[in-house]
């Protein structure tokens, strides 16, 4: 391929979730996925990426604990998965906001159902909110706010308990799409400046080869890992340089043609 | 609709049926039709006196209690029928038998469990209101988007925690339109209640015009519980708009 070895290659980073030979089978009898194994480094962002029915949403929830494996094991930060966690939280596609209650309290609703003192969480809350941009909103409702700025609020929230692992399951396919290139621009700055990982779910070749680390491509039909890619380009500088690196066009290029069989 | 160029309001129509009413009234038809203008004239009359005043505070009590409990039981109900398949598995069942049996037949049944009182009123309020409730409550709930119920796990809430913060809050205007929807079939249950027990409010006024042949009052009685009504279900109508924009929490 066209990319340059890296200067000096450092031992990669440990492995924060594992997923040893995980299966996945609903109830009624549709095979999501079939004995997969993964690991997601610590520090990086990796996406799943596949057509509809890989599985990537499924495998997302089990890592989740919103839904039990039917095989395997999901082991998070040494210990093994049995349900939702404080070191993980989620980015909803459909952003998942609370209607009735104000951005600070949505950011917020994380460490109020821990108990967090009303003071303390409010403080940690508007920090966040001021990271995604959306300050001076704090007492909006989300009704008031664009699309865009509501998934910045879920962002915030995930954010605000500061949550080892953030699994984001397609945050960005509900809004426009100017909205989306800021968004892959902001996640590429957030995951310099926050140092945690990040599980992303995607269809997007594009996004999936802006803005990750790691790129886990599935199989539809139950769903399996059919390759890894380690997409080698230059995170620093200017974001716009991304989108024509050579390097990112070959590597969305490569990724199509390998999906290509699978569509219908 | 529109008649030579001007707007009709729907309420017009009122007017045409109003003055049709007052016209046969006149005539003296029937006895049973008093001219409209004379009911009106009994409205004003009747509501200063003390037995539409002890009738109004004995009914307004038996009507509030009876909402209070239908609320209080109809809507936890609801979200349990909502959020459990066995719940609903075993209850649901009951709960569209009673909504759509004639309930009024069941009222000496309660008055052989409650005696002949207050409280008998009270509980056929309740069977009246709190079916509805439950239901609405119950589609409500159904109807929340997974993700929010997910949000919810994910941020570990407890069952109570969801419940409380996020079940209610998201079904809130499906529980607004079953209480409203309650609250008619309250005022309904009331009346009937006292009917049947006869011996109380608005239930023995009416035996007394009626037994009396007093149409004009009778229907002066009438036409205040309607406008009752009618009140009742705008304030609900115009909280429901309130939180309307809740509703967004859905799929």
């Amino acid at each position: 391929m066209m990319a340059k070895p890296k200067p000096a290659i450092q031992t990669p980073p440990p492995a924060i979730v594992q997923v040893k030979s995980v299966s996945k089978t609903y109830p009624g009898g549709v095979e999501a996925l079939r004995d997969v194994s993964l690991d997601f480094r610590q520090g990086q962002l990796t996406t799943l990426l596949g057509p509809s029915g890989c599985g990537k949403t499924t495998l997302l929830k089990i890592v989740a604990g919103l839904i039990p494996a039917s095989g395997g094991e999901v082991v998070v930060d040494g210990k093994a998965v049995t349900g939702p966690g404080p070191e993980r939280a989620i980015v909803f596609q459909d952003f998942a906001l609370m209607p009735w209650a104000t951005v600070l309290r949505n950011v917020a609703f994380g460490l109020e159902l821990r108990g967090t003192p009303r003071a303390e969480r409010e403080a940690v809350a508007e920090k966040y909110i001021g990271e995604v941009g959306l300050k001076g909103f704090e007492n909006r409702y989300p009704h008031e706010l664009s699309g865009g700025m509501r998934q910045r609020v879920g962002l915030a929230r995930a954010l605000a308990v500061q949550a080892k692992v953030l699994l984001m399951d397609e945050p960005f396919s509900a809004v426009d799409e100017q909205t989306r290139r800021k968004f892959q621009e902001d996640l590429l700055q957030l995951v310099a400046i926050e140092r945690k990982t990040f599980i992303f779910v995607t269809h997007s070749i594009e996004e999936a080869v802006y803005v990750s680390d790691r790129i886990v491509l599935l199989h539809p039909r139950p769903g399996r890992i059919s390759s890894i890619v380690e997409p080698d380009i230059p995170r620093d500088g200017d974001p716009e340089k991304i989108r024509r690196n050579t390097t990112y066009i070959d590597t969305v290029e490569a990724i199509w043609q390998g999906l290509k069989q699978y569509l219908d | 609709m529109k008649i030579g160029g001007f707007r009709i309001p729907m309420a017009a129509s009122l007017i045409v049926w109003a003055v049709l009413w007052e016209v046969v009234g006149q005539t003296g038809a029937s006895l049973i039709i008093p001219p409209l203008s004379a009911i009106l004239a009994r409205m004003f009359e009747i509501v200063p006196t003390p037995s539409f005043g002890a009738a109004l505070l004995i009914t307004g009590k038996a009507f509030l209690l009876g909402n209070a409990i239908s609320i209080g039981v109809g809507v936890p109900l609801g979200i349990l029928l909502g959020r459990s398949t066995i719940a609903d598995r075993m209850i649901l069942p009951w709960v569209t038998m009673f909504l759509s049996a004639p309930l009024s037949a069941l009222v000496p049944v309660i008055m052989v469990i409650f005696g002949l009182g207050q409280t008998t009123i009270v509980m056929t309020v309740v069977m009246f209101a709190v079916w509805i409730i439950v239901l609405d409550t119950r589609a409500g709930v159904q109807g929340i988007a997974p993700s929010l119920v997910e949000m919810a796990q994910s941020f570990g809430a407890s069952r109570w925690q969801a419940f409380t913060r996020i079940y209610f809050f998201a079904a809130l205007p499906e529980i607004l339109s079953g209480i409203r929807l309650g609250l008619i079939r309250a005022v309904k249950g009331v009346i009937i209640g006292q009917l049947l027990v006869s011996i109380v409010g608005f239930g023995s006024l009416f035996e007394i015009y009626l037994s009396r042949f007093l149409m004009e009052h009778f229907w002066a009685l009438l036409f205040i519980l309607f406008a009752l009504a009618f009140a009742i279900n705008e304030i609900l109508v115009w909280l429901e708009r309130k939180v309307e924009y809740y509703a967004s929490s859905r799929h």
